[in-house]
């Protein structure tokens, strides 16, 4: 039931990927202070900001099964979580680049995006474990999603309170987008965000696609009678 | 609502009053840690910024320990099924369980910032105690409102004891952040300084923000 639609989908996002990366490497102009480094911002903040909205609408989804019980909610808001946590890593590490490159450091604390996701990963890092030491189904679904949609919360929250820590001394590319940001990088950056923001939709609904044939795979192969391996524990939700 | 949260309050500092549990454990923790922290940054005294941290970080820990143990009883010793049992809203288990943990974290406080102040802080404390009692006010309720959740979402795990912290600490970074840049100025060398405000705001929506969401979801967490 979740793979409707999948196919044009993911059509629509090797498009979209394929011109995000044209568009970055032979339109974009380089940076006039960073020159080609400054590229890797058209992959570092789109994943950023997919990666904020995954976690917040992972807490969404988790409210929507407290309110519904409905456990296939429990299995999005999971695995909504869970492909914002690849893409923080991913956060962490092109953002470590970035500041490699630009500044020469690996790691800058008074750098707020890289920080608050370092904050933000290490909180959803726990998402897991928590599922994994309740064992009961519902009560772990459950749990989770209290925790869900308390950490969906404070995702915005910790943002705004590292970034009030931080000093402005180095200008920020996305601060300056409403004043100096030339027509072509606005336009780059765009599409690259629309392009993030479709393979997360994809691998989204590919994962529950995939999660949900298999259970009903499980379901049938029960009612023939067959020998079913029971599941491996795992903290993932199971829907029967 | 009122008379409940009352009634399990009295319950709770009762219980406290006589095992004598978190308390003393979270007081003589934080001394020990302002020790260590003595010979881990090998400072006779510390001031501003270093002496916020110090302060902060020691704080929170101790909550921790008081944190962990908060739902222990309960759950060992069937609390959570009378409670269940009673015809009462069930929000009002966390808002009691939310005040007797801020009371014992003042409580722990009253014998923790003086210590600091006696042991490790190089400028005197009675200049900075206005600004200072405001702060840890809106810092503990920071603490209490998150840890209060934290606690109640671990209880039902098999590793507890792990949870609580990997939970707590990130969620409570900001409220370590905003004390510590609000305290900063109070313990600097030379006079307390104005509290810088948006600190203040900050620590202010985070509390009432987590208190909202806390009161809405808790229930939730006691169904069973």
């Amino acid at each position: 039931m979740y793979g409707k639609g999948l196919r044009p989908l993911a059509a629509a996002t090797a498009l979209s990927v394929t011109a995000a990366l044209a568009l970055v490497f032979f339109w974009a102009p380089n940076d006039a202070d960073q020159g080609f480094i400054q590229k890797i911002f058209y992959i570092h903040v789109p994943i950023a900001i997919v990666a904020l909205c995954g976690f917040v609408a992972g807490g969404i989804m988790a409210l929507q099964y407290l309110r519904t019980r409905d456990p296939s909610w429990d299995l999005r808001s999971y695995v909504a979580i869970h492909l914002s946590l690849m893409l923080a890593v991913g956060v962490l590490v092109t953002g470590s680049i970035w500041a490699k490159g630009s500044w020469g450091q690996w790691w800058l604390w008074d750098e707020p995006m890289l920080v608050s996701f370092l904050i933000v990963f290490l909180l959803y890092a726990c998402y897991q474990p928590l599922r994994f030491s309740i064992e009961q189904p519902e009560t772990q679904a459950r749990y989770a999603a209290v925790f869900a949609v308390v950490a969906g919360a404070f995702v915005p929250i910790n943002f705004a309170a590292v970034r009030m820590a931080e000093s402005y001394i180095h200008p920020r590319t996305l601060g300056t987008t409403t004043g100096g940001m030339p027509g072509e990088m606005m336009i780059t950056f765009l599409v690259a965000l629309v392009a993030v923001a479709l393979l997360f939709v994809t691998l989204w609904k590919y994962e529950l696609a995939s999660k949900s044939a298999r259970f009903q795979l499980r379901a049938l192969r029960k009612r023939l009678g067959a020998d079913v391996p029971a599941p491996r524990r795992s903290g993932a939700p199971e829907l029967s | 609502m009122t008379r409940i949260v009352g009634v399990l309050l009295r319950k709770e500092l009762v219980l406290e009053l006589r095992m004598r549990e978190s308390i003393p454990a979270m007081a003589l923790f934080s001394v020990t840690v302002f020790v260590v922290f003595h010979f881990g940054l090998d400072a006779d005294q510390v001031e501003g910024q270093l002496a916020a941290g110090v302060l902060w970080v020691t704080m929170l820990l101790a909550a921790l320990l008081g944190i962990n143990r908060l739902f222990v009883t309960d759950a060992e010793q069937g609390g959570f099924d009378a409670f269940l049992l009673a015809p009462v809203d069930r929000t009002a288990l966390y808002v009691a369980k939310a005040i007797a943990l801020l009371v014992y974290l003042l409580v722990v406080q009253l014998v923790a910032i003086p210590a600091f102040g006696f042991l490790l802080l190089g400028p005197g404390l009675e200049q900075a105690l206005p600004g200072l009692l405001l702060v840890v006010v809106l810092a503990d309720i920071g603490i209490c409102v998150i840890g209060t959740l934290v606690a109640a979402i671990a209880i039902r795990t098999r590793t507890r004891d792990l949870i609580v912290p990997l939970l707590a600490l990130p969620l409570l970074i900001p409220v370590v952040l905003a004390a510590s840049e609000l305290t900063a100025p109070l313990l600097a060398e030379g006079g307390a300084q104005a509290l810088p405000g948006r600190w203040l705001t900050l620590v202010s929506i985070y509390d009432l923000l987590f208190a909202l969401i806390a009161y809405a979801i808790f229930d939730f967490l006691l169904e069973d």
